[in-house]
């Protein structure tokens, strides 16, 4: 039977082979070597203890194949009746000992390295919240300008419901990339806001998980400039296959030019937030961000998917009070699954998203909430 | 004892089984709990792969196709549970049932009252869990692991349905290891050493005392998570000072062992197996025990491997990969043992032998995977990705499930009186064969790419390999309705078997007749018919 499994196998693999040679870039076999000198060791390290196995696995199996074929009771075979040695035990116990030993002496280098996590030049760090990400880059000094945003999956409900063709990197684009310098030992610290995440980039061998109450530590010094993208690894709830991580590698110069406009448009945001918003505009730019954010939850027509998600049409908090309104969305409901929004969205697009859900889906009260109410009501402590 | 008193005391209490269904709700014999669990672990094998296939349907392109995200994360987790509690674990306690005494020469199990019990609370457990998907909020939706805080703060109003489910789970299945460990130490026929024990005996013997230390801590867990859910503990709750990583300490303390609970019976089952048709003596029997027993104590002190990326600190890294590795040895001494016990055997290939072979060969590459995932560094790329879901589906399909086909190929005979059919048999692993290398070996090249598991969609780059996974996974799923078929076939006639069954075979499951009668060994067998394994 083995003999059929190895035709059967090799079969599959000159296939593959033929595929993978550039007929079809999508069958690929292996673990990217990725970007970073800590990719590049464990993609060593893989390979290595790989062909460690496969070695292992051409002996054992050609020994298994060998008797297969030859000492079958149809050849003719007569059963030996040698059934224990403890010199053959003796030695095919220490033989995996010394290759094991051979492997972990790589593996405690490369562990003990990743494991370093001293002289950053920079630090950010990553929340997981359900289901996006949010990068803060810490600042030396607290009176600068503070660049803090959130990263949502950006490919479209139609691509995923199968209304409109896939683009290119279907289920791996966000709207806000995280962006750092290349060539700069970067820490990057996790944590989480509600359950479980695991933030983790192939590219550069790096995958944690964001642990609320903990801060997990990492570090990477990426080497070449590029989009680098990777996925939530860790189940964290319905929508754990939809947050995807984009990150940008800029050069140093570009980088600093980046992050010089992003100060700046916070500072804007800031000004901006006085301002005030007619109907429409909130009402426009409300449905947005309720298309971005809630609609996972309480669903297109705000129907929800009760028990756990609430319906918003017609319910006490959408249309009583907009106080409780405000708060539900700024602060959260703790135990739910509803976030607080009050870090992830600015007074603006709070004020229309609350106005959005005032007036929507048949919750006509009229309301028109300024972003400067909802600023008093953050700073208000309430 | 004399002959003719002996024969009055078995006449005395010769009887057969009682008429109609309270046959099967009352009956304290070893061979009727032995076939219901059977049975019933056949049923939740096809129910869980139903969900499988499910699992596999959506996964077949990119895309939302048929089930929202909601739905497959309960698909995921009901899948999960129903195979690891309802199908492997109660299948290899059916077997355990049925072939222990035959095996030692007792009459029954030690505690028959208890074994009825013990399997008689699994269906209502089960029926508990699986109607959490018809409730209001879904079933349990956060992965069989159901790490905190998913399955507690953030888990549907079900959640409680299932922790009870567990606990009931737990209390079967500790049941049955006391009763198996009663069994083995207590009711060997004299003669019956423990060095002279069946292998599939000892693994036993050594799973049930894995199942008596790691079950009291999935209850603990469970009702950890109960506490937090409705008495406003905080055990898991990182917000009342409470520790999200502390619950996968305690879940991984008994879902390592766990697995090897999943896979030691295994073994001991093609330990059987090889040497019947290899027609040669198992090479190194105490080594085999010796194994299983590192295996065993090992399985204790490797559970953070499965939490390499938590964050642990780093001398807890390096102590868990080098305990890990260490594992590789005694479990290739198994494999070394098993093919130098075919090596210059004189070996045909009935049906249970192929399916022995396929569990050498197959559960040896899920082996060679897990050394490389012990490897911490190289871990952080493979975990939580389709590399460990090829690997450990490695090791439980190819590994216990084949091991639990061989096994009812093997002794089917023995329980029926009939021959099952050889042809259809073959053709049964044979597709299953194709179809479970087409459903899992993708899967390892998915996952090296870089695609996380328990994702309901993916993207474009994995599309290729999905489409050949959930196309082995259909064909490997229908196939096992040949499995019923032929058993089906088997229990209602066929060409009558011998005592003997196979001409290699040696033990004393093989000195009762075909069928085996209703009681066996109401007597002890004499010492002479027990010899060396």
């Amino acid at each position: 039977m083995l003999s059929k499994a190895k035709l059967w196998l090799g079969l599959a693999l000159s296939t593959l082979m033929f595929w993978s040679a550039g007929l079809h870039a999508a069958w690929e076999l292996n673990m990217p070597r990725g970007v970073t000198q800590m990719s590049r060791d464990t993609y060593d390290l893989h390979m290595t203890i790989f062909w460690w196995v496969v070695a292992i696995g051409v002996v054992v199996f050609s020994v298994m194949l060998w008797s297969i074929i030859h000492h079958r009771k149809s050849k003719g075979a007569k059963p030996a009746s040698f059934h224990e040695s403890t010199k053959v035990e003796i030695v095919w116990t220490l033989i995996p000992f010394a290759i094991l030993i051979m492997m972990a002496i790589p593996a405690t280098r490369v562990l003990t390295d990743a494991y370093d996590t001293t002289g950053s030049e920079l630090d950010i760090q990553i929340t997981g919240y359900q289901w996006r990400w949010e990068y803060t880059y810490m600042r030396e000094d607290m009176d600068e300008e503070e660049v803090s945003f959130f990263s949502i999956l950006s490919t479209s409900r139609e691509e995923i419901d199968n209304d409109i063709e896939k683009s290119e990197n279907y289920l791996l684009d966000v709207d806000r990339p995280l962006v750092i310098p290349t060539d700069t030992r970067i820490r990057f610290l996790m944590t989480s806001a509600d359950v479980l995440h695991a933030w983790w980039v192939p590219d550069f061998a790096i995958k944690k998980d964001t642990i609320p109450g903990f801060i997990n530590e990492t570090w990477v010094v990426v080497e070449e400039p590029g989009i680098y993208r990777g996925q939530c690894a860790e189940l964290c709830g319905m929508d754990h296959g939809f947050m995807p991580i984009v990150v940008h590698a800029l050069p140093p110069e570009e980088y600093q030019a980046w992050y010089a406009d992003q100060q700046q448009a916070a500072a804007d945001i800031r000004e901006l937030a006085n301002a005030e918003l007619s109907m429409d505009d909130a009402m426009a730019q409300g449905e947005q961000i309720y298309n971005q954010n809630c609609v996972a939850c309480h669903q297109a027509g705000g129907v929800g998917m009760p028990p756990v998600f609430p319906a918003l049409a017609g319910s006490d908090k959408a249309t009583g009070d907009r106080l409780i309104t405000m708060d539900t969305i700024v602060n959260g409901v703790d135990g739910t699954a509803m976030a607080a929004y009050g870090r992830q969205l600015n007074p603006i697009q709070l004020a229309a998203v609350i106005t959005f859900v005032r007036n929507a889906f048949g919750n006509d009260t009229g309301d028109l909430v300024q972003p400067t109410e909802v600023n008093e009501f953050i700073v208000g402590g309430q | 004892m004399s002959t003719s008193a002996a024969l009055d005391h078995s006449h005395d209490h010769h009887h057969g089984p009682a008429k109609g269904i309270t046959r099967w709700l009352f009956t304290t014999n070893h061979k009727d709990i032995g076939s219901m669990y059977l049975w019933f672990s056949f049923a939740m094998f096809l129910l869980g792969g139903t969900f499988a296939l499910v699992i596999r349907a959506e996964l077949f392109q990119p895309g939302l196709q048929f089930v929202d995200p909601s739905f497959f994360n309960q698909m995921t987790t009901m899948h999960g549970l129903v195979m690891v509690f309802g199908a492997v674990m109660p299948a290899f306690v059916g077997l355990a049932n049925w072939m222990i005494p035959l095996m030692i020469g007792a009459p029954d199990m030690a505690l028959p009252r208890m074994n009825n019990w013990s399997f008689w609370i699994l269906p209502f457990a089960f029926a508990m869990m699986v109607s959490t998907l018809f409730m209001e909020g879904g079933g349990p939706n956060f992965g069989w692991t159901f790490y905190a805080p998913l399955s507690t703060t953030y888990g549907p109003p079900s959640t409680t349905f299932f922790i009870f489910a567990v606990h009931i789970l737990g209390a079967s299945s500790i049941m049955g290891a006391i009763n198996v460990i009663a069994t083995i130490l207590n009711m060997r026929a004299p003669g019956m050493t423990l060095m002279k024990m069946p292998l599939f005996v000892w693994t036993w013997l050594i799973t049930a005392y894995l199942l008596i230390a790691v079950m009291p801590v999935l209850a603990g867990v469970v009702t950890m998570m109960l506490f937090d859910i409705h008495f406003g503990t905080a055990f898991f709750d990182a917000a009342g000072g409470g520790d999200p990583v502390l619950f996968q300490h305690l879940f991984w303390f008994f879902g390592h062992p766990e697995v090897y609970i999943m896979i030691l019976p295994a073994f001991g089952i093609v330990s059987a197996i090889i040497p019947t048709f290899a027609r040669k003596r198992l090479f190194g029997y105490d080594s085999m025990v010796y194994a299983t027993a590192s295996i065993a104590f090992l399985s204790f002190i490797v559970w953070a491997h499965h939490m390499f990326t938590v964050g642990m600190p780093l001398a807890g890294q390096l102590f868990f990969m080098y305990a890990t590795m260490l594992i590789a040895v005694p479990t290739g001494v198994k494999v070394f043992n098993w093919v130098a016990t075919m090596f210059r055997g004189s070996m045909t290939f009935e049906t249970p032998m192929l399916f022995a072979i396929a569990f050498v060969v197959l559960f040896t590459i899920g082996g060679f995977t897990g050394v490389m995932l012990a490897i911490t560094p190289v871990d952080f790329q493979y975990h939580d990705t389709y590399f460990v879901v090829a690997h450990f589906h490695y090791v439980l399909v190819p590994g216990a499930v084949f091991s639990l086909m061989a096994a009812v190929y093997y002794w089917l005979p023995k329980w029926t009186g009939y021959m099952y059919d050889e042809t259809l048999g073959k053709l049964h692993f044979w597709l299953s064969f194709i179809g479970v290398n087409l459903l899992f070996f993708p899967q390892h090249f998915l996952g090296l790419a870089g695609m996380p598991r328990r994702i309901p969609d993916y993207a474009l780059q994995f599309a290729d390999f999905n489409w050949i996974s959930s196309v082995g996974g259909f064909l490997f799923g229908f196939s096992q309705l040949i499995l019923l078929f032929v058993v089906i076939k088997c229990v209602r006639g066929g060409k009558k078997a011998t005592a003997q069954v196979w001409e290699g075979a040696q033990g004393l499951e093989w000195t009762v007749p075909s069928p085996a009668p209703y009681h066996t060994f109401e007597t002890p067998p004499d010492a002479s018919l027990i010899k060396a394994q």
